[in-house]
C-alpha cells in the first residue's frame, strides 16, 4: 500500500484557550485528516476545534542552530517574565 | 402494553445492534490503525443506541426483560432487524459501502423520530441524530473517495454495491408496524425518511462513480423475523459467552 501523508492534528480544548498540538496520524487528505483526527484525539471529550497540517508543510529550526538561535536570551534575565506575579482572577495566561 | 410498539422499538434496537457487533469485528483487523480506531468507535456508538432502544423496548413489553436480555436471550427468529446489517463484512470496502447504504437511510430516521410524539423515542432519537450524521459524513466521504481512486478500488467498491442494493429495499418499504407507528404519533415518517434516504445514496453514489441497477429484486424479511442463513452465525458469536455465564459482569 502506498502510504499515506502524515498530518499534524492540534485541538482546542475549550473556548478561549489555543490550539495545541496533540500528535499525529496517516490520512489520504485533508477532510479525511479531519475526520480521522475526531475519532482519535477527541473521543474523550477533548476538544471544540480541530486543526490539521501536512507534516511536510512544517518548516523546523535545525538543531545545528540551537545555540545563535536561543542562547542570546540566556542571558537577559530582564526580558523574562519571571519578576511578575499573576493574580488568580486572571487565570492562564 | 403495545406490541406494535415492542416490534417498532426491536427493529431500531436490533438494526443498530447488530452492524455494532458486525463492525466491531473489525477491531484490531482494520487496513489502517485509523481507520480500526473510526471504525470501532461507530460500533460502540451504534450498541450504545441499541441499549437505550432495546433498553426502552423491554419497559415497553413490561415483562422485566432489559436490553441484555433481549439482546443475549432471544432467538433469531425473534431478531427485528434488517437484512442489510447482516450481510457479512467482506473486505473493509465492503463494510464501508454497507455503512454508507446504512448510514444513509439511518440519519433520516433518526431526523424524523425526533418529532415522536413519545417522549423517550424523541430523546432517544436526538441523542443518536449527532452520531449518525457523523457516520454518514465518515463512510460518505470513504465511498467516495474508495469509487473515484485506483480502477481496483472503484471496482471493488462497485460490486460491494451491486452485491448490498437488494437490501435496501427493506429499509424503505412501509409495513403495518410502520403504519401503525406512524398513525400512532411515535413513529417516524416513512414516505419523508424513503425520499431523504435515496436522495442520500442517489447524492454520494452519482459523485462516487458508482451505479446502481434499476431492475433488481429486493430482498426483505428481517424486519419479519426471516433472517440469512449467516445469522446464527452472528448471534452465536454475540450471545455465546451470556449463555455460557449468565448474568456474568465485568
Amino acid at each position: 500500500m502506498t502510504e499515506w501523508p502524515l498530518w499534524e492534528i492540534f485541538i482546542r480544548g475549550q473556548h478561549g484557550m489555543s490550539h495545541r498540538h496533540v500528535g499525529s496520524l496517516h490520512a489520504p487528505d485533508a477532510e479525511i485528516a479531519i475526520n480521522n483526527a475526531r475519532d482519535v484525539y477527541t473521543r474523550r471529550n477533548e476538544g471544540v476545534s480541530i486543526w490539521v497540517m501536512k507534516s511536510s508543510d512544517i518548516v523546523a529550526s535545525s538543531p545545528d542552530q540551537k545555540g545563535p538561535l536561543f542562547d542570546p536570551a540566556q542571558s537577559k534575565t530582564y526580558r523574562h517574565p519571571t519578576f511578575f506575579e499573576i493574580p488568580e482572577e486572571i487565570g492562564k495566561m | 402494553m403495545s406490541a406494535e410498539k415492542f416490534e417498532y422499538l426491536c427493529r431500531l434496537g436490533d438494526s443498530t445492534l447488530i452492524i455494532g457487533q458486525q463492525l466491531g469485528k473489525w477491531c484490531g483487523h482494520a487496513p489502517i490503525l485509523e481507520e480500526d480506531i473510526a471504525v470501532a468507535n461507530t460500533a460502540l456508538d451504534l450498541i450504545g443506541q441499541a441499549t437505550m432502544w432495546l433498553d426502552y423496548a423491554g419497559k415497553v413489553e413490561g415483562k422485566g426483560r432489559t436490553a441484555d436480555d433481549l439482546a443475549y436471550f432471544r432467538d433469531s427468529r425473534a431478531f427485528r432487524n434488517v437484512l442489510l446489517v447482516e450481510q457479512p463484512n467482506g473486505e473493509f470496502g465492503a463494510t464501508l459501502m454497507r455503512q454508507f447504504l446504512f448510514d444513509a437511510w439511518h440519519l433520516p430516521l433518526l431526523e424524523q423520530l425526533q418529532s415522536s410524539t413519545d417522549p423517550e423515542i424523541s430523546a432517544i432519537a436526538e441523542k443518536a441524530e449527532k452520531e449518525a450524521r457523523y457516520h454518514l459524513r465518515r463512510s460518505a466521504s470513504l465511498v467516495k473517495r474508495l469509487g473515484l481512486g485506483t480502477d481496483d478500488s472503484h471496482q471493488r467498491m462497485q460490486e460491494a454495491l451491486l452485491a448490498l442494493w437488494p437490501f435496501t429495499g427493506e429499509l424503505i418499504e412501509a409495513d403495518d408496524i410502520d403504519g401503525i407507528a406512524q398513525a400512532e404519533g411515535y413513529g417516524a415518517d416513512t414516505v419523508t425518511i424513503a425520499e431523504e434516504a435515496c436522495g442520500n445514496w442517489s447524492k454520494t453514489l452519482l459523485q462516487a462513480g458508482l451505479v446502481v441497477s434499476e431492475d433488481v429484486g429486493m430482498r426483505s424479511g428481517g424486519k419479519t423475523g426471516l433472517h440469512s442463513e449467516g445469522f446464527g452465525y452472528i448471534l452465536a458469536e454475540m450471545q455465546s459467552l451470556a449463555r455460557a455465564m449468565p448474568g456474568a459482569k465485568w
